[in-house]
């Protein structure tokens, strides 16, 4: 009977590495020398939360930056509150933004951002928003950290790995075809990448006093859009620490309640 | 117990025995699930057929809800679905549950599948059943494609692109068949709208023909780790609570595994690709199905020819609707089939390695090794099962399951 047991645990165990190996590999863009480095991440582990004050400042690159050109379309700006702020603080952090939206008399105008109002787009439409960039809109990063192998370390790899053309050896240069006009990062898939380098030291002024290297700001977006990719990610931890204990004490009972049952058929 | 198998049950209750009187369904669950006579030596591979009836039963319940908050258009699903996650009160844990339960319910079934084989289930008198089984196992499959190309991201649209073009290396009729399935010219929201209907109604037609399994299942009783037939009372134990708790037992510890991945790595048995909204100008770099499919699409791919490459695959499913009929040995159990044995545990290996197969671009030894697993596969069972039979000299019988269990116990 034990014996029974073990054999379904490995066989359950093996399909589900087997399956685990498998999707860890499915992507398969990337040479292996292309891994973005390994970062510890405050989010991650069974009991992984998010950092709120370094997603606050996430949000401050991504509102500063990003937004220039990148939607965060799922986003609704009450939705800042989950990261820590009250109601005024989010107030005033988009008293300046501006939305489209038609008035009584059906004639399009621009008003003030309400806490309703989902993240206002930079461009009007894909097509525009492909014009203004050489022909590829930039992705929405709503849940960008969810559609890349590895998301949280390759998005901080792409903002933190990029390599100046003068930095590059002619070996690289003939083997990627990079010219002067390109961008050469050595996480993107193919190296060269649309996008050009958007941060750099002190591109923002962090209100808490922390210093804004490159690192810096790069970890903190990826803590704000690793949170925007799934905003429930705490409660859904927290409930499956009960629903597991549950579980436990329950096969607990179950097995206790069987040996019993069957206690005189062996 | 209340009452051995076959008298009829007396109910004291006066309302059930005034149903039971007109409608006999409190007679029937007596008899098919409380005093049905079950051999008594099941190991813990039997519980798989329970684990497979709650996921189906949860994929059910789950999908229900999300299709009331589901929007099946093409410029709205990716965002609907997405929606679920963010705004519909715990939207995330019935998406997330829908979404690894496909994983879980295909591992249930696969393990069940692994069960009647290993253990010669499949053989007289329970071929209908274990042909009804395979046909599950078909709806299943197409239930889960369809459902896979719902949230309209990237693998949704290209899955769809690979699978229903598939059918244009038909000859003749081929193109016809694809548009006629698009509902169109290309994969549009004719096509998602169809797709969609179908995987909510394809679900309760595995409902009728899980029911028609259990019927079957209980005409001749199962099958048990021995292979040998129960021969009287002291061989089988009442259903009731003997396998309800051991069936409850099981499918907890089933569920811890399947909670493990639902609440802290639900998007590992997924493709990031597919949190891309579905793009039709934009291809990816490397196509993969669900893992679930990856061994038959190894197979798909083992093939040079397109068509040749389909009727490999069909036919992968297809062997084992007469898998019966190829096994030519008497014996069921591979635990006296001392050769049966073995090749049973190879043929779980190719499958394994063609699922890696198929989760790699076809390139390098990839090829090769796809197609050594593929004419493994189809040798296992088309030549080997039918000579091993006549050739394997299995090992003596144990008189009776009592006899067996009562002397294993010392």
């Amino acid at each position: 009977m034990r014996k029974a047991l073990s054999t379904v645990a490995v066989a359950l165990v093996a399909s589900a590495a087997g399956a685990v190996a498998v999707s860890a590999e499915s992507v398969g863009a990337f040479e292996t020398d292309n891994t973005p480095p390994q970062l510890h991440w405050h989010f991650e582990g069974p009991f992984g939360t998010y950092d709120r004050a370094a997603a606050q400042r996430g949000y401050q690159v991504y509102a500063e930056v990003c937004s220039a050109c990148h939607s965060l379309s799922l986003l609704a700006y009450r939705n800042l509150v989950e990261l820590g702020l009250t109601e005024n603080q989010v107030k005033s952090l988009i008293k300046d933004i501006q939305v489209p939206d038609l008035n009584d008399d059906g004639q399009p105008i621009e008003r003030p951002a309400r806490l309703s109002d989902y993240f206002k787009k930079p461009f009007p439409n894909a097509a525009a928003a492909a014009a203004a960039n050489n022909g590829k809109a930039p992705p929405d990063l709503s849940v960008i950290i969810k559609a890349r192998e590895d998301g949280p370390n390759y998005v901080h790899g792409i903002l933190t790995g990029y390599v100046p053309f003068d930095k590059l050896t002619p070996e690289q240069i003939k083997e990627f075809n990079v010219t002067k006009d390109d961008y050469f990062n050595k996480y993107f898939p193919g190296h060269k990448i649309g996008m050009p380098p958007p941060l750099e030291a002190d591109k923002v002024t962090y209100a808490d006093g922390t210093k804004a290297t490159l690192d810096q700001e790069a970890s903190d977006v990826v803590q704000f859009l690793a949170w925007a990719s799934e905003p429930h990610m705490e409660a859904r931890k927290r409930t499956g620490v009960r629903v597991i204990l549950f579980l436990l004490a329950m096969a607990g009972l179950m097995y206790a309640v069987k040996r019993a049952v069957w206690a005189d058929k062996h | 117990m209340a009452s051995s198998h076959g008298t009829p049950p007396v109910f004291n209750n006066k309302v059930i025995a005034w149903i039971d009187h007109r409608l006999p369904i409190f007679s029937y669950v007596e008899k098919e699930y409380h005093t049905f006579p079950t051999p008594r030596n099941f190991n813990y591979f039997w519980n798989f057929g329970a684990i497979a009836t709650v996921m189906l039963v949860l994929m059910i319940a789950t999908g229900v809800v999300l299709a009331t908050n589901y929007t099946p258009h093409v410029t709205l699903a990716f965002d609907s679905v997405e929606r679920i996650m963010r705004d519909v009160p715990q939207g995330w844990l019935i998406r997330y549950l829908h979404m690894n339960g496909a994983s879980f319910f295909f591992i249930a079934v696969y393990v069940h599948i692994f069960r009647g084989m290993y253990y010669g289930s499949y053989k007289a008198p329970r071929e209908l059943l274990w042909i009804l089984g395979v046909i599950i196992l078909l709806l299943m499959m197409a239930t889960a494609f369809m459902g896979y190309v719902l949230p309209w991201g990237q693998m949704s649209f290209w899955g769809a692109t690979v699978i229903t073009n598939l059918f244009s290396a038909i000859p003749v009729v081929g193109q016809s068949i694809v548009d006629w399935l698009w509902g169109g010219f290309a994969i549009d929201n004719p096509t998602l709208n169809r797709f969609y209907a179908l995987h909510y109604l394809l679900p309760f037609v595995i409902v009728g023909v899980v029911a028609l399994h259990v019927v079957a299942l209980h005409i001749h009783g199962s099958n048990n780790p021995l292979g040998i037939d129960p021969k009287g009372p002291q061989d089988t134990v009442p259903f009731h609570p003997y396998y309800t708790m051991k069936d409850g037992f099981g499918v907890t510890v089933f569920l811890i595994v399947y909670a493990g991945f639902t609440f802290f790595v639900p998007n590992q048995l997924g493709d990031p690709a597919n949190y891309i909204p579905a793009n039709p100008l934009v291809t990816p770099t490397h196509i993969v199905p669900e893992w679930y499919f990856l061994p038959f699409y190894a197979i798909l791919r083992a093939v040079p020819d397109k068509l040749g490459g389909v009727i490999a695959m069909f036919g992968s499913i297809a062997v084992l609707f007469v898998l019966p009929w190829l096994d030519t040995s008497r014996v069921r159990s591979a635990t006296f089939r001392p050769i049966y044995k073995w090749f049973m545990l190879v043929l779980v290996v190719d499958v394994i390695v063609l699922g890696f197969c198929g989760a790699h671009p076809p390139e390098g030894f990839w090829v090769p090794l796809a197609q050594l697993g593929t004419i493994y596969y189809f040798f296992h069972f088309l030549i080997l099962l039918p000579i091993l039979g006549k050739i394997e000299r299995p090992l003596p019988l144990p008189p009776s399951i009592a006899d067996a269990v009562l002397k294993k116990a010392g």
